[in-house]
């Protein structure tokens, strides 16, 4: 068995007197890669940006890089972390790409890569600049070395946001529905660089609404529907045979076009 | 119209054009560094901060520049007259010197005036660009030196320019406080020579020319590291 990078038990995440994730569970062995899907409002993206610590978790258990987060709550009953620099270690090895892509517009696109990798890991120049070119190149984009992120187009825009992703040399990758602001014309080019990752076994947590990426690509696919994992299973199962109404009926409306 | 007080007195007018523009570099710069603080102090989390910084804010900006810089010069200019360390300490040659009661007037004022306006310009900068920050691992201070603050002052150019120029007109008032600016000269060779009106004249086209080389130099910037409209 590979070992588990990710192990989430009993998760729960509130805003305010809104209980967003009510009890969540999943294990992301390493090579694994998890679709979350689900409505808007269950609780999906919540659940992603809670394994990077964008949002801090209420309760529950989570694990991620091998490493346990520990919580506590301040005196307004807020949850933080026990130890600050945990945050740091945690983030150093999760990549995340967010579905507005959030590029720094005041960057180009090589400056855009080689930032957390000098500025945050402490890299060298010329070792950064050498590894954000080579991923330049695996997402096709070269040429663009130094063409600001305003000219290029909104598919070319999340692959150099995949590439910042890679540069920090990420155990884990998140993708919050990195294609939902895109064109139709330009998921494709997309979701071709994210099989590519999979394919060549990283391991990755994705909130999709490409339903057929998700059985294609996924290793496990997760239902979520008002803040808890309805129903989970293997692509091919829980496509082919949903057990729940809800799920089954989600698919059905997805799947169809 | 005469202009023959000119050459006599250039050297005068040099030494006032110099003041001004010393005036502008010093309030100027010092004036942003603070401005950044108080932007900072108005967003912060803390009541009692951020209440401070805006009363400081109500205070400078709801009362007219000249009764500063009389209250810091007259004020504390006879206060410090009164402690006989400081008046007898090598520091006096420059506290009874109206220049800096004047440069430091234009700072605060300065910081309260472009601290809004760079609270605004923060705020106005998309919240998923820092949260890209903060999820690779870039900390409060590395993200507001690396991205909010570049990006930031980077909007703000335009604006900024303008708040120069505006900078540039208050200097105009260091001559009421016996301080020999760019109008203080003038004022000068107007009471020595009696031609009231031609020396009034040569410094409101100075005034332009330095209007027209602080807008060049924002332009400058602003062309050479624009950011790009986006998509």
């Amino acid at each position: 068995m590979l070992p588990k990078l990710v192990e989430v038990d009993g998760l729960r995440k509130s805003f305010g007197p809104v209980e967003v994730l009510k009890g969540v569970s999943l294990t992301a062995r390493q090579g694994d890669v998890l679709a979350l899907i689900g409505g808007s409002g269950s609780g999906k993206s919540t659940l992603l940006r809670c394994l990077n610590l964008l949002e801090m978790p209420n309760g529950g258990r989570l694990v991620v890089n091998g490493e346990e987060v520990a919580i506590r709550h301040d005196r307004h009953n807020r949850p933080m972390l026990a130890d600050r620099r945990q945050l740091a270690r945690i983030r150093s090895g999760v990549g995340m790409v967010f579905q507005s892509f959030n590029l720094w517009p005041h960057l180009t696109v090589l400056q855009n890569v080689m930032e957390a990798p000098i500025h945050v890991m402490g890299e060298k120049r010329a070792e950064a600049t050498e590894h954000a070119m080579s991923l330049l190149e695996r997402v096709g984009l070269t040429e663009k070395r130094d063409v600001y992120p305003g000219f290029l187009s909104g598919g070319q825009q999340q692959r150099v946001a995949i590439a910042r992703a890679l540069a920090i040399r990420p155990r884990l990758l998140l993708f919050d529905e990195p294609t939902s602001a895109l064109d139709p014309e330009l998921v494709g080019e997309v979701l071709k660089v994210i099989r590519g990752l999979a394919d060549e076994g990283r391991t990755m947590i994705l909130v999709t609404h490409e339903m057929r990426f998700a059985r294609d690509v996924a290793s496990h696919v997760c239902f979520l529907r008002g803040g808890v994992i309805e129903e989970e299973g293997p692509p091919r199962e829980l496509f082919s045979n949903p057990q729940t109404a809800a799920c089954r009926q989600f698919i059905g409306t997805h799947l169809a076009h | 119209m005469n202009f023959s007080w000119f050459l006599p007195n250039l050297g005068l007018l040099l030494q006032g054009l110099e003041c001004t523009i010393l005036l502008i570099a010093v309030s100027g710069t010092l004036g942003i560094v603070l401005a950044i603080g108080v932007a900072l102090g108005r967003m912060s989390r803390s009541r009692v901060v951020s209440s401070t910084f805006g009363l400081y804010t109500s205070v400078i900006r709801g009362t007219p520049l000249l009764v500063q810089i009389y209250i810091l010069y007259y004020g504390l200019g006879s206060a410090f007259a009164a402690l006989p360390w400081l008046r007898w300490g090598p520091l006096w040659p420059y506290l009874r010197n109206g220049f800096w009661y004047v440069a430091l007037t234009l700072v605060l004022s300065n910081a309260a005036y472009w601290g809004e306006l760079i609270r605004s310009g923060m705020r106005a900068i998309p919240p998923g660009e820092l949260e890209a920050a903060s999820a690779f691992g870039m900390g409060r201070i590395l993200t507001l030196r690396r991205i909010w603050l570049p990006r930031t002052l980077r909007n703000l150019l335009p604006a900024l320019a303008g708040e120069t120029v505006m900078l540039m007109k208050a200097t105009a008032l260091a001559s009421t406080v016996a301080v020999t600016d760019l109008l203080g000269a003038a004022d000068i060779v107007r009471a020595q020579t009696f031609h009231v009106y031609e020396p009034l004249l040569l410094v409101a086209i100075v005034y332009l020319l330095l209007t027209y080389g602080i807008e060049s130099v924002y332009g400058r910037v602003e062309r050479g590291k624009v950011l790009r409209p986006g998509r």
